[in-house]
């Protein structure tokens, strides 16, 4: 079985079908960035991209994701490190503190103005609703979102038909 | 005073926006064992016998650890040694530990530790504060004599003169709840023996690192300087991550010694809000008499902290709630006893606020009453009695040292948002089905640890020959961006660029003693360090260049990375002068210490200056209630706190919208639910933390008024900004609704809605 991670293939070893999706890319990809906070799908820690689409993959096994396209946090940034204008944003707003939930926070919101580049601050408030921040009280990255909102007006505008999923 | 850069700046941004910053779970040692913690299912039992044989005979795992394998000292407490690394005499509360399990993995030493058996006789459980203090109540700690952790008082004046003056006298009951800080980061160690002479170094979310070190090195048996506290990124900790914190890398310290490989344990949701402690549900009785000037007469009250099973530091979270019994108002005739109470519930302790946030919710609502009675506004009644320039403190503390800020901050907020005009607005009952209500509350706070106890602070600037800058202070990074906020002052005080410092990563080994980062100390007390250090770096460089520069010393400037004389023609690269002094064998090495000032206290009395230095701060919220449902929703707030001086203008506005939001969850969503001891709220689907929909948008205004004792002219914020908001709400349902709420969290009838949670989540 092979998935798809941030733009690499990998081959999943039988071992690791059963094992919990976020358990692989933490321990055997070595991608630590989603993080563990509850267990339950509960606090968003742990969101990654599947297909563009925002996934609490606490409770999700490796075995569902079988030629799913996966992005992580890690694979956001620019090959060369350049932050993504998202990432920027939240870094400019001031809308990092302890971090633990950043990684979740930034793919969550990265899905959403992929979807929608023009929204209201209601609508960026609602979209980062299942993420849990206990540190932000959410103001400064609802600013960075919005922030960052242009960037995908232009890249919508220019961008290719989006990749479908590989079987 | 020096001017940093002032955008919103971290030195740790890049790495956690990128999910490359390496909290503790994400680290990875070779060889690395998992541990687990055991629970039993009792509340309070005398252990007989724990059973660890069917456990450690399960394949893979190595070993069960319980109180009979520490070399050590198994009992530790800051104030009271009444904690346990593992349980061993009795069961306290249901959070008790009675051993861990250290296993090839995680999901071995977790099906192992449900095997372990402990073997106690029942006892009955105190699970009511008022209950524990009355004669013959079942005792939690027998050899303490009663289940009172400590008193302290407030006698000011004559309160029977007092209220004989009073021509109303408001009395009310008020209770608070157990709030768990849950920090999204839950407690987690690695602990690796160092192979080349034997110390453990201790990676782990925690914020004290230096208690962690002293609780460590005493449970192995072994010196200080045998363990070292390694700085690694924490994923918030509000005051939470002090004694659990410490114990789970007490453990697991235990299980590297003892097995001689790397150890990690990582704690689940559900053990982490078991075990870890919470805040201090209060209640508290209140009288306040007032005359009909509308100025209060005196103030009575009693207060009840619920303590837990064990002490932690509820004498110091009770002392402050005491000194700020008043809040900021001027009252000279007050008679205030507190108690804090041993129970057998959840053990509390240290949280954001320490003992503030309940006071206020009971001051900040009596004011309002007193105002009505009185037949004047809030705002009014809060002119006529707050506290001013050279006002006298309920504990006999002038307030002369600093600009006395609380003015100032009320007619900031009620500026912005228009409060008077709105006011007028408020349903108060009346209308259709979304009732309108605006409401504030503002507080003083004594900045950093007062006389709770001893308060310094050490900083060390290594300049390098190249002219980088190695910069390490005391304090350590809770999330909240103390180092970044050190590196600005640093840079400030220099007059170099920012990229030049580098913040070393922090060590128990490499750094004086300097304290917990709690109390919002970390940018007065922290700062005030580096800020002396690096006036004592440029006294040495002024004194190796000034004749190179035809300056006296104290006369030579540091301005955009260049070494100055009078003229900015005499000049010298900031770089070239480091080369310099190596050639001329003067280390360019600083090391800084900030002593907080003198404070004093009478226990008998509770009279005293409590603090060195006070900040103030006011908020204030408008919602509307639903007149069907109850539901609240919030839909703008403004705050306006003095900080002193911002070193990191967005990071303190962070400070302040985090710190409303965790208010918001204290007055209107979280409870710790134990109906008979037992936690049924083990994770963050039934414990209900704000979400950005729960939260309005917000507005932090900062007014600066830089402190003469502080270096740097900054304060605090951290604490100040989370006291308010759950007053300032109940404030304004009461202007939606005209209905008093005198229990936290307020309830309207309805029930919260369902959180979101995927398929699979547990009820």
């Amino acid at each position: 079985m092979k998935l798809f991670v941030n733009g690499k293939e990998v081959e999943v070893p039988p071992t690791a079908m059963q094992k919990r999706i976020v358990e692989f890319l933490r321990e055997d990809l070595d991608l630590t960035g989603a993080k563990n906070a509850c267990d339950i799908g509960a606090c968003g820690a742990c969101t990654i991209l599947v297909n563009d689409e925002p996934m609490r993959i606490c409770i999700k096994l490796v075995k569902d994701f079988a030629g799913q396209r996966i992005l992580t946090i890690e694979g956001l940034a620019a090959p060369d490190g350049t932050l993504h204008p998202l990432q920027q944003a939240f870094v400019d707003c001031g809308a990092i503190q302890c971090g633990f939930c950043t990684p979740g926070m930034v793919m969550t919101a990265h899905a959403f103005l992929l979807k929608n580049p023009h929204p209201t601050r209601d609508q960026i408030r609602q979209a980062i609703f299942k993420n849990l921040c206990r540190c932000t009280g959410y103001q400064q990255i609802i600013d960075a979102i919005e922030k960052a909102a242009p960037h995908y007006q232009h890249e919508t505008a220019a961008r290719a038909p989006a990749q479908t999923a590989l079987a | 005073m020096p001017q940093a850069e002032t955008k919103a700046w971290r030195n740790d941004a890049y790495a956690k926006v990128t999910g490359k910053a390496k909290f503790t779970d994400d680290l990875k040692f070779p060889g690395v064992l998992h541990a687990a913690p055991v629970y039993s299912d009792f509340v309070h039992a005398r252990i007989k016998a724990i059973d660890t044989e069917i456990a450690e005979a399960v394949r893979g795992v190595i070993r069960v650890l319980t109180a009979k394998d520490v070399p050590g000292v198994n009992h530790f407490g800051q104030i009271i040694r009444d904690f346990r690394i593992f349980a061993d005499d009795k069961i306290r509360y249901h959070g008790d530990v009675v051993a861990i399990v250290v296993a090839e993995t995680r999901e071995i030493a977790m099906r192992a530790a449900q095997l372990v058996r402990v073997d106690a006789a029942p006892l009955p459980a105190v699970l009511d504060p008022e209950e524990a203090l009355k004669p013959g109540a079942v005792l939690v700690h027998e050899s303490h004599g009663s289940n009172l952790i400590n008193t302290h008082v407030v006698r000011r004046g004559n309160v029977e003169e007092g209220f004989k003056q009073a021509d109303f006298v408001i009395e009310q009951d008020f209770s608070t709840q157990f709030i768990e800080h849950a920090y999204l980061e839950t407690e987690a160690a690695v602990c690796v023996p160092r192979p080349t002479d034997g110390v453990i170094e201790v990676y782990g979310s925690m914020q004290h690192p230096f208690s962690t070190r002293r609780f460590v090195a005493a449970c192995l048996g072994v010196a200080l300087s045998e363990v070292e506290i390694i700085g690694t990124p924490m994923g918030g900790g509000f005051g939470g991550k002090d004694d659990t914190a410490a114990i789970v890398c007490a453990r697991t310290a235990l299980a590297a010694k003892l097995l001689g490989r790397p150890v990690k344990m990582v704690y689940r949701r559900d053990w982490s809000m078991r075990e870890s402690y919470k805040r201090h549900p209060y209640r508290v009785h209140y009288q306040m008499g007032v005359n009909r000037a509308g100025r209060i007469t005196a103030v009575q009250c009693r207060i009840v902290a619920d303590g837990g099973a064990y002490c932690s530091v509820t004498p110091w979270v009770t002392w402050r709630s005491t000194v700020q019994c008043c809040g900021p108002y001027v009252v000279e005739n007050v008679h205030c006893d507190t108690f804090g109470v041993y129970t057998n519930n959840v053990v509390t302790g240290a949280m954001r606020g320490f003992g503030s946030p309940q006071m206020n919710f009971v001051i900040e609502q009596v004011v309002e009453m007193a105002a009505e009675k009185v037949g004047i506004s809030g705002i009014e009644f809060r002119r006529r009695n707050m506290v001013r320039q050279g006002s006298v403190t309920i504990t006999g503390q002038k307030l002369d040292g600093h600009k006395v800020a609380i003015e100032q901050v009320l007619d900031t907020v009620l500026r912005e948002i228009d409060y008077e005009k709105k006011l007028a607005k408020c349903a108060r009952g009346n209308g259709g089905d979304e009732l309108y209500g605006i409401g504030l509350a503002m507080s003083y706070r004594g900045v950093s640890l007062g006389a709770e106890g001893v308060d310094f602070c050490a900083a060390i600037i290594n300049a390098q020959v190249d002219g980088s800058i190695l910069l390490e202070v005391g304090v350590h990074e809770n999330g909240q961006g103390a180092e970044s906020a050190m590196s600005l002052i640093c840079a400030g005080e220099l007059g170099v660029d920012l990229s030049r410092i580098r913040y070393r990563r922090s060590s128990t080994s490499n750094i004086p003693d300097s304290g917990t980062t709690v109390a919002s100390r970390a940018t007065i007390m922290g700062g005030g360090a580096v800020a002396l250090a690096s006036r004592e770096l440029k006294k040495k460089i002024a004194e190796a260049f000034c004749a190179k520069l035809h300056c006296p010393a104290d006369e030579i400037r540091f301005k955009d990375n260049f070494i100055l004389g009078k003229s900015d023609a005499d000049r010298i690269a900031f770089a070239d002068a480091m080369r310099e002094m190596w050639l001329m064998q003067k280390f360019p090495f600083a090391f800084g210490v900030f002593k907080a000032p003198r404070v004093t206290w009478d226990e008998h009395t509770g009279q005293g200056d409590a603090y060195f230095t006070w900040v103030y701060g006011c908020q204030a919220v408008e919602l509307t209630v639903n007149k069907k449902t109850g539901k609240v929703k919030l839909l703008n707030a403004v705050a306006a706190h003095d900080v002193g001086h911002a070193v990191n203008p967005e990071m303190v506005r962070g400070q302040i919208y985090g710190g409303m939001a965790m208010s918001a969850g204290f007055g209107l969503h979280e409870e710790v639910k134990a109906p008979d001891g037992r936690m049924t709220t083990l994770n963050l689907n039934t414990y209900r933390i704000p979400r950005s929909m729960d939260m309005p948008e917000m507005k932090a205004i900062i007014v600066e008024n830089p402190d003469p004792v502080s270096p740097t002219g900054a304060k605090s914020i951290g604490e100040p900004a989370n006291e308010i908001f759950a007053p300032a709400i109940a404030n304004a349902i009461y202007h939606a609704t005209g209905q008093r709420h005198c229990s936290s969290p307020i309830r309207l009838g309805a029930q919260p809605e369902p959180t979101a949670c995927e398929e699979g989540c547990a009820k």
